[in-house]
């Protein structure tokens, strides 16, 4: 009846986990209670589950980001300590089987529920504003991405209290993760996790390539688009370049699992390397969809500030373009002992080395953007110069890592895991925090208190470095990754710094998390009531903060690049005088919720082979998905009344004090 | 038409299509190429993990000892069969004549599902003989890379009896047009990769 599911798949035996279970439960009934009692259900569900406003599913995705940030993170810091305390004899407080678990998800969490997130969200929220678009192209399918995403990150979620996930490593590498070495649910858990989740980030990324593609304001030519919204179409390129990879290489381990196939076993003619070859052909262009975007947004953060035109705008689309493609001839560096031979091995790491040109470019351009501008020190520019300074030492050991001989010295070292964590916190963290704190005001109407931004950035950028420059010098020292436990007091002292590095790194979780409360707190002293805080170049800032549902009043015409920028020359005043047309937008769906719900009891049921429920979840989806396309009635049209109240409470606003106003350059609060 | 949507939205609703943007069916379809692009990516790692593992054959039997060349044919003729009733179905949709449609899509329809139910019974086949996908790595490619070409002419066939009953029920309309046009162009799609299965599998299959 329930397959594999029985009461001893809870891990009541295990303290820890359970004591971190009971919270989640706590705290969950808290919040559930809190909205009960507030009388908010109707609320949240009219407003934000079913919406299909991309800003507002932008929100959502960052939100979640966030929560499961604190979670990936708890694994991080539980690493760091047992293996400060179990580097020299002793045996730590994680025993190796939650040990492996607890770095698997911490990598798992990271790449596919945070970092995903964090840059589809602001992807969500922001090109449409840019590129002077309504809505994105597919609406619906919009909403219905974000609720699959959803549903991948409650399968891992609840891996922590029913059964248990993956042992394997993020990559959960056959034939460990085949049937015979890891019997259990949790390679299933991460398999329809990412599965799920995986089709979910595909719809978006066939979504926004049709939204930049073909809802561009009239006259933004491709060479007149924002860079921000150049780095998303080449990361959206990326996603359906690159994910059906990953869908079809995780339905293969899928088959080897379930049926018995054999693509990745031991016997009877499976091939393993085969499966890291596939898995990384879509694993390499991930890295860039995942920096592709944050390089945008840099960009956008610091022409803003610096008062500036980019410099080199045009390098640096064409180097965009360039990673874009060479982001899929350089896989195999992930296993130059693989043994290819030593002509691969050079074909590959030679490509790699190539990727760091267009990257220098990069680099460049925002160091000459910089050069002779007034550069305003907020908390986005911060970030920025953290990035800078951080991304480009990480580039430097990447470089080192292309090297097919000195990689066979470094590779499963802390040297990489050191490289890898250098390019992604200092890139895809620091440009998410740079991004959300740019652009907050944008989707709320009020902005972040950059006391605690600050302080947020020196505990980030601090506790990095403590955290994993000890990790390169463990790397040369031989450590290798993964150790639950391991006998060398030479090395614990490094690991004591790295551990006091995440402690640091926590207290920055904590000041970001302080910053939002502080935030909403003081909002009305934070507000900016003028829709352009910083002084802004591109579209987004040409409409009230927070955005209306319907974006823009009047289709922006575009004449420049820096459009918004040139309006402001020009004098805007002119724009408010033409008449209102009423405005076609979308009506809110709940079908995406069905959807993905379905696809929720899909996977959980095939995680524990309730064979029954599997179907009832498939059939479910397909129904749901019928049923929709008998509803002709899902656009409608905003009528002139409205537009013009919502206009005129926009000017109303204007009218109040505003936090900061473009030309400001001390910031309050 | 347009217009009249949008000077009252209460006067949409029953005019189902009306308030349609002209240009949505030219974005759906669009987005549907965008679509197609991604499935081509996934049909090109089953056709790459095939020819890395067509002879892994572990002890279990080659393509040429399990492929009837000329089952396969029949099965071919029916999918190409399908395609250019297809294409009479969308001519019938440009001329306005919703009953040709019809007529046309249930033929399509029919050599569809005559197709699936000669694979079924080819893997049936198989798997009664023992050369299930579980015998050796080349047969578990085998199965995989034609069984998802299947499972897509099975959604074909789901998506096309809905668009059957739509179409009856409330005519050409807008909206069914793009979906007709991009059914049509799945269906044509799927072909394209038959073609390829039919070479790099079978044809090239009992070469080996």
């Amino acid at each position: 009846m329930l397959g594999k599911l029985t009461i001893e798949a809870v891990p009541y035996h295990e303290p820890i986990i359970m004591i971190v279970l009971a919270a989640v439960i706590l705290g969950g009934a808290a919040l559930v209670g809190f909205i009960t009692v507030k009388k908010k259900w109707a609320y949240l569900w009219n407003e934000w589950f079913t919406s299909v406003d991309h800003k507002k599913i932008g929100m959502m995705y960052i939100i979640v980001a966030l929560v499961m940030l604190i979670r990936g993170f708890s694994d991080a810091i539980m690493m760091r300590s047992q293996q400060m305390l179990a580097s020299s004899g002793g045996q730590g407080y994680l025993p190796p089987d939650h040990y492996d678990q607890i770095f698997t998800a911490h990598g798992v969490i990271m790449i596919f529920f945070v970092a995903m997130p964090l840059v589809i969200g602001l992807i969500n929220v922001v090109v449409p504003l840019q590129i002077g678009a309504r809505d994105v192209a597919f609406p619906f399918l919009n909403s219905l991405s974000f609720w699959l995403f959803v549903v991948g990150a409650l399968l891992v979620n609840i891996s922590l209290g029913l059964g248990e996930f993956a042992k394997t490593g993020w990559l959960a590498y056959p034939p460990l993760s085949g049937a015979n070495y890891s019997p259990g649910v949790g390679v299933d858990y991460w398999i329809w996790s990412l599965q799920i989740s995986g089709v979910g980030t595909l719809l978006t990324g066939v979504n926004f390539i049709a939204t930049i593609l073909k809802m561009r304001a009239p006259g933004m030519s491709l060479m007149k688009m924002p860079v921000f919204t150049w780095t998303a179409l080449c990361a959206n390129v990326l996603i359906v370049a690159a994910f059906p990879i990953l869908t079809a290489t995780i339905a293969m381990l899928t088959l080897d699992r379930y049926l018995d196939f054999h693509f990745f076993t031991n016997d009877l003619g499976g091939n393993m390397m085969m499966y890291v070859n596939l898995i990384w052909a879509w694993g390499h262009p991930e890295v860039y969809i995942l920096v592709l975007p944050v390089f945008g947004v840099f960009s956008e953060v610091i022409a803003t500030f610096s008062k500036k035109k980019l410099f080199g705008y045009t390098s640096l689309v064409w180097a965009t373009l360039v990673i874009t493609v060479l982001s899929f001839i350089v896989w195999l560096h992930h296993y130059f002992t693989m043994g290819a031979g030593a002509d691969v091995n050079a074909f590959f790491g030679i490509a790699t080395m190539i990727i760091s040109i267009p990257t220098g470019v990069k680099i460049f351009n925002w160091l000459f953007t910089m050069y002779r501008g007034r550069v305003e020190m907020t908390s986005p520019v911060l970030w920025t110069l953290g990035f800078i300074v951080t991304f480009t030492i990480g580039g430097m050991t990447g470089v080192l890592l292309a090297v097919p001989g000195a990689n066979y010295v470094l590779h499963n070292s802390l040297f990489l895991i050191a490289h890898f964590h250098n390019v992604i916190i200092g890139g895809v963290v620091f440009g998410a925090m740079a991004g959300i704190t740019y652009w907050f005001p944008k989707a709320t109407g009020f902005m972040l208190c950059e006391k605690w931004g600050k302080r947020s950035f020196w505990f980030w950028i601090t506790g990095f470095y403590l955290a994993f420059m000890p990790l390169y010098i463990l790397g040369f020292m031989g450590m290798t990754r993964r150790l639950q436990h391991v006998d060398n007091p030479l090395w614990v002292p490094y690991l004591v710094v790295a551990f006091i590095g995440a402690v640091l790194i926590l207290i920055g979780i904590a000041c970001t998390v302080i910053q939002i409360a502080v935030s909403i707190k003081n909002r009305k002293q934070l507000q900016d009531t003028t829709g352009d805080i910083w002084g802004g170049r591109t579209l987004e800032w040409s409409t009230t903060s927070p955005a209306p549902f319907y974006n823009f009043a009047h289709e922006p015409q575009v004449s420049e690049l820096d459009e918004f920028w040139e309006m402001k020359e020009r004098g805007i005043e002119q724009e408010a005088k033409k008449p209102y047309a009423p405005i076609h937008m979308p009506r809110n769906a709940a079908a995406g919720v069905i959807i993905s719900a379905f696809s929720l009891v899909f996977g959980f049921a095939l995680i524990w082979h309730i064979w029954w429920m599997a179907v009832v979840g498939l059939v479910g989806m397909i129904a749901t998905f019928i049923v929709r396309s008998f509803n002709y009635d899902i656009d409608y049209y905003v009528s002139v009344e409205e537009v013009e109240r919502v206009e005129r409470e926009g000017r109303e606003r204007r009218a109040l004090p505003s936090a900061r106003t473009p030309n400001d350059t001390v910031v309050q609060g | 038409m347009a217009n009249n949507a949008m000077t009252s939205h209460d006067g949409a609703h029953d005019a189902h299509d009306d308030h349609e943007h002209h240009d949505t069916n030219g974005l759906k379809v669009f987005g549907f190429w965008l679509y197609l692009l991604s499935d081509c990516i996934l049909f090109a790692m089953l056709f790459a993990v095939y020819v890395v593992l067509s002879q892994a054959y572990a002890g279990g039997p080659t393509g040429a000892e399990i492929f009837e060349l000329n089952f396969v044919l029949v099965e071919t003729a029916l999918l190409l069969a399908s395609s250019f009733t297809y294409g009479l179905a969308m001519l019938g949709m440009n001329r306005g004549d919703s009953s040709a449609v019809i007529k046309w899509l249930m033929i399509t329809f029919a050599c569809g599902a005559g197709f699936i139910a000669m694979e079924i019974y080819e893997f049936y086949h198989l798997i009664v003989n023992g050369q299930g996908p579980d015998k050796s790595a080349f047969l578990s490619a085998f199965f995989t890379l034609v069984g998802t070409h299947g499972l897509h002419v099975t959604a074909g066939l789901i998506w096309m009896a809905l668009l059957i009953f739509q179409v009856k029920k409330k005519g050409l309309t807008e909206v069914h047009r793009g979906r007709l046009m991009m059914l049509s162009l799945f269906w044509h799609f799927l072909d394209v990769i038959w073609i390829c299965v039919f070479t790099v599998v079978y044809l090239t299959g009992v070469m080996l």
